[in-house]
């Protein structure tokens, strides 16, 4: 009751102030006359439309702006979870700022040279929005284009995991086009730039239960142990570091039905989704995009080399 | 306090959209929502409030000016508030609910083409003072939970034998005896639900069936020849 009473002497203050307010009496003879005329004249049905639109377009805004703040950091949150869950890091419970700041560590990697960018700050870079910036992008070719992005970040923001000084896993942001949306997602890759660890899609919004399964943690097992890259006979990577690493062609597809692993070439492949052969071609072209020359292939060709990555 | 609160007209308006008249049962209202978000009791719940509190501000809102809206204006002034209400509804569960927020996706915003926060606006919110359209949009809000809740605790029993995301019944790829029924996750499934549902309470309060509307009439045997 106290507080009632209290709400009351507030209410009776402000209904002072707004008496002694030249222009809130103005308002009010305006108000007074407008609500005075009938439902269905013109002038009133104007000056409800405005007023109505006002007070809805304030109510909208001030809730987008007061909330912005959370929502952002809800999102930087999700995005984090999804960086250490591609690098199998993600433990239930845990907290993920802090989990995230003492294992990985960002990279802005300059995708033409493959070289790092040491004078951009990791932390504040944000490849998405770069990519929609026509000076830090560029348009891609219409015949090289196989992820249908039509525009890619000159820099790209990768994700280091070490242990004791040495990478553990290298992973790579991806993104191409589904049947119904752009699929964002990263990639992880062991230190040799080879052997896939984990993949997952953090937004897209392909057919929930068939396209959709790209986020189903069964089918996102199948990629553990996989090769990017078509193996040549040379000496590889996996020989040890050498002066250049050789490697062939993207090679990583996602295949109809199941994969035979007995059958030659199995390391190459992924069980398409079932019922979603459009999703599937879409996630083989962003895989094979993303590891050509034209993504990260220079970026890991000197990951792999005796002198490593310039920055 | 109470008493003046729950008068006679707010207790009806408040507990005859419960199964009397509920919005999906009876008016068949608000399918489209029950069909997409209820394979899980989390995001049905979540949905199930949010459709709650939109109903009843925006009835109230709208109540509370129904003697200054213009008619021909009327049904978009009523978008108007429901659209508000529903993008502060979306902003906050952007906020305070992330996750739930990325699985109800694109439903949140649906909320606006509800035709049970319609219906409720243009068939109550119009004609009655504002304490009694807030407590009817939440009657019917709770008339909508109510059917949701029950299709989603079907839904996700059966279909991945877990009930707020915590085992119920052990599946057999887990080494159980269950082995989880997939057409329960698929949106057809909450059809039968729903129609399950409206055919026992119809059996339970025959009133609710509709009058048929008119008679096949029955081919007369043996009475020969035409007239």
């Amino acid at each position: 009751m106290l507080k009632c009473e209290q709400l009351k002497i507030y209410q009776d203050k402000i209904c002072v102030a707004l008496d002694k307010c030249e222009h809130y009496q103005k308002f009010k003879v305006y108000k007074d006359k407008v609500l005075a005329l009938g439902n269905d004249s013109l002038e009133k049905t104007i000056a409800i439309a405005v007023a109505l639109c006002l007070v809805c377009a304030v109510l909208v805004s001030f809730s987008a702006v007061a909330l912005k703040s959370l929502q952002v950091h809800n999102k930087e949150l999700d995005m984090k979870k999804n960086i250490l869950d591609v690098a199998g890091l993600l433990q239930e419970g845990s907290d993920i700022d802090s989990a995230f700041a003492e294992k990985i560590e960002a990279k802005i990697v300059n995708l033409e040279t493959g070289d790092y960018v040491e004078d951009m700050n990791a932390a504040e870079y944000d490849q998405r929005k770069a990519a929609k910036d026509p000076a830090l992008s560029v348009a891609i070719p219409k015949d090289k284009d196989i992820a249908h992005i039509r525009v890619k970040a000159k820099f790209a923001k990768v994700f280091l995991v070490k242990e004791s000084g040495a990478i553990k896993s290298i992973i790579l942001p991806v993104n191409g086009y589904g049947l119904w949306s752009t699929l964002y997602g990263f990639l992880s890759l062991d230190a040799d730039g080879q052997t896939v660890q984990s993949i997952n899609f953090y937004d897209q919004q392909e057919t929930p239960g068939l396209g959709g399964e790209v986020v189903n943690p069964k089918w996102r097992e199948l990629w553990k142990g996989k090769k990017v890259y078509a193996e040549t006979d040379q000496p590889s990577a996996e020989k040890g570091l050498i002066e250049s690493a050789e490697m062939g062609e993207p090679a990583l597809s996602l295949i109809k039905g199941v994969v035979d692993n007995t059958k030659q070439g199995s390391q190459y492949q992924v069980d398409g989704l079932a019922g979603a052969s459009l999703t599937s071609t879409g996630v083989t072209n962003l895989v094979r995009y993303w590891m050509s020359n034209e993504g990260f292939a220079p970026y890991l060709a000197k990951v792999r080399t005796v002198k490593g990555v310039k920055s | 306090m109470s008493a003046v609160l729950l008068n006679d007209e707010t207790k009806k308006v408040l507990i005859t959209p419960l199964v009397n008249d509920n919005p999906i049962t009876l008016q068949v209202l608000g399918i489209c929502s029950a069909l997409a978000v209820t394979s899980q009791m989390s995001t049905s719940l979540i949905m199930a409030l949010a459709l709650t509190l939109v109903t009843a501000f925006s009835s109230a809102a709208i109540s509370a000016i129904r003697n200054h809206i213009p008619s021909s204006i009327r049904i978009i002034v009523q978008m108007t508030i429901i659209a508000s209400l529903v993008i502060v509804v979306d902003q906050l569960l952007k906020a305070f609910a992330y996750d739930v927020s990325k699985q109800l996706s694109v439903f949140v915003g649906l909320i606006i083409t509800n035709c049970i926060v319609m219906g409720r606006a243009e068939g109550y919110a119009m004609k009655n003072p504002p304490l009694e359209s807030f407590m009817d949009g939440i009657g019917n809000g709770l008339g909508y939970s109510l059917i949701l809740i029950i299709v989603a605790f079907f839904r996700e029993t059966l279909g991945s034998g877990k009930l707020l995301g915590i085992e119920v019944f052990k599946l057999t790829k887990d080494g159980g005896w269950y082995d989880p029924n997939g057409l329960m996750l698929l949106p057809p499934s909450a059809f039968f639900i729903i129609g399950l549902i409206i055919w026992s309470v119809r059996q339970w309060k025959p009133e609710q069936a509709e009058k048929v509307e008119f008679k096949i009439m029955s081919i007369s045997h043996g009475e020969g020849g035409h007239h």
